[in-house]
Formats: C-alpha cells, sequence, structure tokens
C-alpha cells in the first residue's frame, strides 16, 4: 500500500492506527473477552446446579413435640433427612454436666450454652457425630453411651458427655446443636 | 516415533486400499498393536498387566452399559431394582457380579502394574509422561469405583458415601460448604444418587480417553524391559505381533480362569453383606469398611489421631491420604539413579522388598482393620515408613549406592553375548 501523500487514506488507518493500535487486534481483544465473559458465565449455573434443590431446603424445618419424653429417655428424630436427638436430662446428668470445667475441654462449652433457657433439662442435637458423620450410639434404650454418659459413637470411638461435648476419641467438635426454638411449652421448631 | 526397523502396513487388496487412503485405521493398529512395533524380545510377565487393565476397562464398560439398562437411581427404588437385576432381569446377576467383582480385578491389575513400575523404575526418562498420565488414571479409578459403590444404595453404599464425603468437611472454613454442594444436601439422598450415577457413566470413558495418551506417549519411547536397558539394535526387539499378542493371550486367559472363579463360585466374597441391606441414614452400620482397594489408604487416613500443632487430626488425615497417592507424580525425580531395573540396584531392592511391600501389606491390613490398638500403632508406624520410603530413603539410595554391571544390551542379557558388543563397536555400557 503505497502512501506517498504522507495523509493517511482510510485503509491505511484501518491496518495501522493513529498509535499503532491496529483494528484488527482490537477486534479480536473484544471478540476473546466477551467470550471468556461467556464462558465464566456458564460456570455459575453449572456449578450452582450443584447445590441443594429448593424442595431440598425447603425440608429444612421440622416441629417435634418433645413433651412425653421422660427424663433419662432420649428420641432419634429426622432433620434435613439426618438423625437428629432429642434427650431429657436427669438431674443427675445435668450436675455430671455442669460439674466439669468447662475450659477444659477440647470444645468448650457449658450445659446452658448447649441449651435454651428454662429447658437445662433439653438437650437437642444433631445425631451425626462431628468426626466422619455416623450416628453415635446412646439414644435409644439400651445403647452403649460410652465413658461419659451420654453418647458413644463406635465408628472410630468417639465418646460424648450428658451434654453431648466431646471427651474423648477422634470427634473434634461437640455433636452440633441446631436451630431451634420452643414454640410452646412442648414443641420445639428445628431449622 | 518407534524405531526405523519398524515394519511398515501395506494394504493388500482393494478394500484395505481404500480404507488406508480414507482413514488410515488398519495402518494405526498395525503399527499400535501389530507387527508394526517393535518390542523388547525379553519382556517377562509383569509387562501383561497394562493390555490386562485394558481388558478390564472394557468389561467394566460392557457390563456396566448393560446394567444401567436395568436400573435406576432413584433413592426409592435404587435398592429394589438391584435386587430386581438380581432376581428378575435375565443372566442379571451374572452382569452385575461380573461388574462388581470385574473392579475388584481391575484394581488387582493395577496394583500389579504401578508395583512393576516402582521395582523396574518405568517412571524414569524418557516414560516420566506415561507414569504422570498413569497416577491421574488411578485416580480417576478410585472416583469412578467410589461412585459406583454408592449406585445399590446398601447401608455400605449409603455410610461409605458419608464418612468419604465427609473427609471435605475437615478442610477449615470451606469444608462443609463443599460437603454439602458435592451431595446437593446435607446427607447422601436422591441428589446425590443421581449425580454419582451420572459421574459413574461419564468417568470410565474419561478413563479411556486417558489411556489413549498413555499409551501414545509409550510408543514415543517405546516399552522397557526387565533390564532397563534400553533398545539398540533390531536384535533386541520382536514385533508386538505375534510375540506378545501371544504372550498377553495366554494372561488374559489366565486372568479369565481366575476372574471366573470369583464369579461363579466367590461372587461375594469381596464384598459386604451389610450392603444387601437397604440404606438407613438413622442406623450406623457397626464397623464401616471401604472395598478392600482402598484399605492402604483408608489406614493413612486413620492413622492421625492427635492434632499436629494447630492443624487438627482429622485435616491431618485427609492431607496425608491424598499426599500418599500424589507423590506418585514426583517419583521420577525423587528417584535419581541412572539404572531403571531393581535387578542391578542391591540396595533400592532390599527397600523393596523389605520396606515398601511390607509396609503396604501393614496399611492393607489395618484398614480393613477396626480403628483399635494395636491397628492404629501399626498404621502410624507404616505411615511414618511410607513418606519416607518415597520422600528420603528413594533419593538417599540413589545417591550412594554403587549399581551392579548391567548387560551391554538386551540381546545379551538374553543370549549371553552380543555380536555387536564382541566387535566392540560400542562397549560403554549405556543405560
Ligand atoms: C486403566 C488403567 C490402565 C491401562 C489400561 C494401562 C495400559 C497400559 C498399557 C497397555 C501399557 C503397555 C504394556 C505394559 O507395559 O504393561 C502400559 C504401560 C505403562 N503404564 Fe499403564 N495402564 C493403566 C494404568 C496405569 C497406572 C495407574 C500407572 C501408574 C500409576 C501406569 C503406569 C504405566 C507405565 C509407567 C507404563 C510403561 C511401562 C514400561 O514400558 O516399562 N499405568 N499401560
Ligand atoms: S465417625 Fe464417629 S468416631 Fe469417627
Amino acid at each position: 500500500m503505497a502512501d506517498t501523500t504522507g495523509t493517511a487514506t482510510p485503509e491505511t488507518l484501518a491496518v495501522h492506527g493513529e498509535d499503532g493500535v491496529r483494528r484488527r487486534d482490537f477486534i479480536n481483544i473484544a471478540a476473546v473477552s466477551f467470550a471468556g465473559v461467556g464462558a465464566v458465565a456458564v460456570v455459575l449455573p453449572l456449578v450452582s446446579q450443584m447445590a441443594p434443590s429448593a424442595d431440598v431446603l425447603a425440608e429444612s424445618s421440622t416441629e417435634i413435640d418433645v413433651g412425653s419424653i421422660e427424663a433419662g429417655q432420649a428420641i432419634k428424630a429426622v432433620f434435613r433427612k439426618q438423625p437428629l436427638f432429642v434427650r431429657r436430662l436427669t438431674p443427675a446428668e445435668i450436675s455430671q454436666a455442669d460439674k466439669v470445667d468447662a475450659s477444659s475441654l477440647r470444645d468448650p462449652q457449658t450445659l446452658a450454652e448447649r441449651t435454651k433457657e428454662g429447658h437445662l433439662d433439653m438437650l437437642v442435637t444433631m445425631g451425626v457425630c462431628t468426626h466422619l458423620g455416623c450416628v453415635p450410639l446412646g439414644a435409644a434404650e439400651g445403647e452403649n453411651r460410652g465413658e461419659f454418659g451420654g453418647y458413644f459413637c463406635p465408628c472410630h470411638g468417639s465418646h460424648y458427655d450428658t451434654a453431648a461435648r466431646i471427651r474423648k476419641g477422634p470427634a473434634p467438635t461437640n455433636l452440633v446443636v441446631p436451630d431451634y426454638e420452643f414454640t410452646s411449652d412442648t414443641v420445639i421448631r428445628v431449622g | 516415533m518407534s524405531f526405523p526397523w519398524a515394519r511398515q502396513y501395506e494394504p493388500k487388496n482393494g478394500l484395505t486400499k481404500f480404507l488406508d487412503e480414507k482413514l488410515p485405521l488398519p495402518r494405526l493398529v498395525y503399527g499400535a498393536i501389530g507387527a508394526g512395533y517393535p518390542v523388547p524380545r525379553n519382556l517377562s510377565y509383569m509387562w501383561n498387566f497394562g493390555v490386562l487393565a485394558g481388558f478390564c476397562l472394557v468389561l467394566q464398560i460392557v457390563t456396566g452399559v448393560v446394567l444401567a439398562m436395568h436400573y435406576a437411581p432413584n433413592a426409592l427404588v435404587a435398592f429394589g431394582t438391584t435386587e430386581h437385576i438380581m432376581r428378575d432381569v435375565n443372566w442379571g446377576w451374572m452382569m452385575r457380579y461380573a461388574h462388581a467383582n470385574g473392579a475388584s480385578f481391575f484394581f488387582i491389575v493395577v496394583y500389579l502394574h504401578i508395583f512393576r513400575g516402582f521395582f523396574y523404575s518405568s517412571y524414569k526418562a524418557p516414560r516420566e509422561m506415561i507414569w504422570l498420565l498413569g497416577v491421574v488414571i488411578f485416580l480417576l479409578m478410585m472416583a469412578t469405583a467410589f461412585m459406583g459403590y454408592v449406585l445399590p444404595w446398601g447401608q455400605m453404599s449409603f455410610w461409605g458415601a458419608k464418612v468419604i464425603t465427609g473427609l471435605f468437611g475437615a478442610i477449615p472454613i470451606v469444608g462443609e460448604p463443599i460437603q454439602v454442594w458435592l451431595l446437593g444436601g446435607f446427607a447422601p439422598d436422591n441428589a446425590a444418587l443421581n449425580r454419582f450415577f451420572s459421574l459413574h457413566f461419564l468417568l470410565p470413558f474419561v478413563i479411556a480417553g486417558v489411556v489413549i495418551l498413555h499409551i501414545w506417549a509409550l510408543h514415543i519411547p517405546g516399552s522397557s524391559n526387565p533390564t532397563g536397558v534400553e533398545i539398540k539394535t533390531e536384535a533386541d526387539t520382536v514385533p508386538f505381533h505375534p510375540y506378545y499378542t501371544a504372550k498377553d493371550g495366554f494372561g488374559l486367559g489366565i486372568f479369565l480362569l481366575l476372574f471366573c472363579t470369583m464369579v461363579f463360585f466367590l461372587p461375594n466374597y469381596l464384598g459386604h453383606p451389610d450392603n444387601y441391606i437397604e440404606a438407613n441414614p438413622l442406623s450406623t452400620p457397626a464397623h464401616i469398611v471401604p472395598e478392600w482397594y482402598f484399605w492402604p489408604f483408608y489406614a493413612i487416613l486413620r492413622a492421625f489421631t492427635v492434632d499436629f500443632f494447630f492443624v487438627p487430626a482429622k485435616l491431618m488425615g485427609v492431607l496425608a491420604m491424598f499426599a500418599a497417592i500424589l507423590v506418585w507424580f514426583f517419583l521420577p525425580w525423587l528417584d535419581k539413579s541412572p539404572v531403571r531395573s531393581g535387578h542391578y540396584r542391591p540396595l533400592f531392592r532390599k527397600f523393596f522388598w523389605f520396606g515398601l511391600i511390607p509396609t503396604m501389606a501393614v496399611l492393607f491390613y489395618c484398614g480393613g482393620a477396626p480403628a483399635e490398638e494395636p491397628f492404629v500403632m501399626l498404621s502410624q508406624l507404616a505411615t511414618a515408613y511410607y513418606f519416607l520410603h518415597f520422600l528420603v530413603i528413594l533419593p538417599l539410595v540413589s545417591s550412594i549406592e554403587k549399581p551392579e554391571p548391567l548387560p551391554y544390551s538386551i540381546t545379551e542379557a538374553v543370549l549371553g553375548s552380543d555380536k555387536k558388543a564382541v566387535l566392540g563397536e560400542n562397549t560403554t555400557p549405556a543405560v
């Protein structure tokens, strides 16, 4: 392309531009960036479809009548497809839990912190061992309650005390207390 | 690729000539596993397991596709459709037993294949890429087998899924959200079962793709051999067909004999009775164990019982378990000895037979045993040795060891002398 006059024709501008940026480079970068943003945008739904769907989340709160549980008894309920332990502690179990110095524990918490005010005897926890997720024993009649009288996980030997706090074995934390509230004196809503 | 003396494919009739022009598939096969592929003349039976692994992959895909025709991945009916396959579907029991035992045999074969690689240092230059792709295949196999075991939706399926996805929960902060995301719920359920089925169907084809890369990479330097001395002349080789097609065929016969014995006479020997009980999210079986082929790694996972500085025990176990396999990726660079074959490495050989092999045996046994003493202590010792072996002993041995003299060539190793060597053409033993 002979540019003898020294003035830029539209063609030479299109190729070289005034500042050395070629029109083609611009189109190239713009197109690739646009495709890149598009590719990232489709990753989002692809990743997010794996998360719990609406119907799974809809099961995420459960009401339980706890009025009929006698002191020393426990029931197994289901919350989010996982076992939930509801246990009415005996006065002996409460004092046993309060006797230990909470700050000396692996996951320091007092019984009062793990129950609702005025319901110190109502222990609501997930029935899911915090180690690798087995269901601990001790909720049903006659099951092994471990060395601390609470729950015992047979999978790798985690012992929980009467406040369902981890005392011995590989589990890193206490049995999880889910979010719940008393909707009346005898009914709790979990989740 | 390949050697100058490799035979060339010659299409003989009109049809093969036509094909060779339009789509030279016969040429590819001829050069890859036919008479056009020169292979060391001294390969032992330890070199059979690659082909056997390929056979297992095909076996799993064929039986798996058949099973998928009768199975339904829905938590309400999955256990029932599995029993339906066993009782009602014509030959369904055979397809299922062949698939379940096929997975076990696949792992037996691949473990032997990998340990062949350890002993003969097949991972060394120029075969690093073959090895790296092999480790990728192994990781994919583990993922596939794990998800497949969940599909019958028995007690072990369910609790295995729960415990293994629970491992991710060990990662600080992001662990729990990742676990929920992987399962699509708060515990294994329909969402998890469906995605596991989808991925279990897909992954074997991904494996097939990586196997093609694996074999492509293999065909650049060609196979190593029991002496570890590289091919020098045509005399060191024989064409793959008919020599190794015959040898591999014989090996396949032995394999099928053992496989059929298991499928027809001991079909449940390697399984767990608990998996014939339908999944129950509210009751854990007394003794959860993974399938036997995961035992060594499960033992490493459980070997960590106390916190390590500020890293919780549970996370340490998870990291160690993954590291136990990832360390294989670095083998080509950890083992610096220029000699490949363990037959010429006196010190390496001792550590292989009296160090690595017993350690793997201990880990294997402890992984299947309950988490009690003495098994916990034994797995701790074995785990320590396992990492010591790869990270310290191998590099150290390769720097202090005095290897035994190598034969001049493969031909000399086989025939006792090599005419070329006697002529003094090149007397420095190249590695
Ligand atoms: C689906 C699984 C696999 C298939 C189908 C497969 C297939 C093969 C085949 C056909 C060969 C050539 C024959 C032989 O040397 O035995 C081979 C060689 C090899 N494979 Fe594999 N393989 C698989 C998994 C693995 C794994 C998991 C590893 C290692 C972690 C591995 C490492 C190697 C190495 C290093 C070689 C070259 C050995 C030599 O020539 O000395 N492979 N593979
Ligand atoms: S899952 Fe409970 S101790 Fe491991």
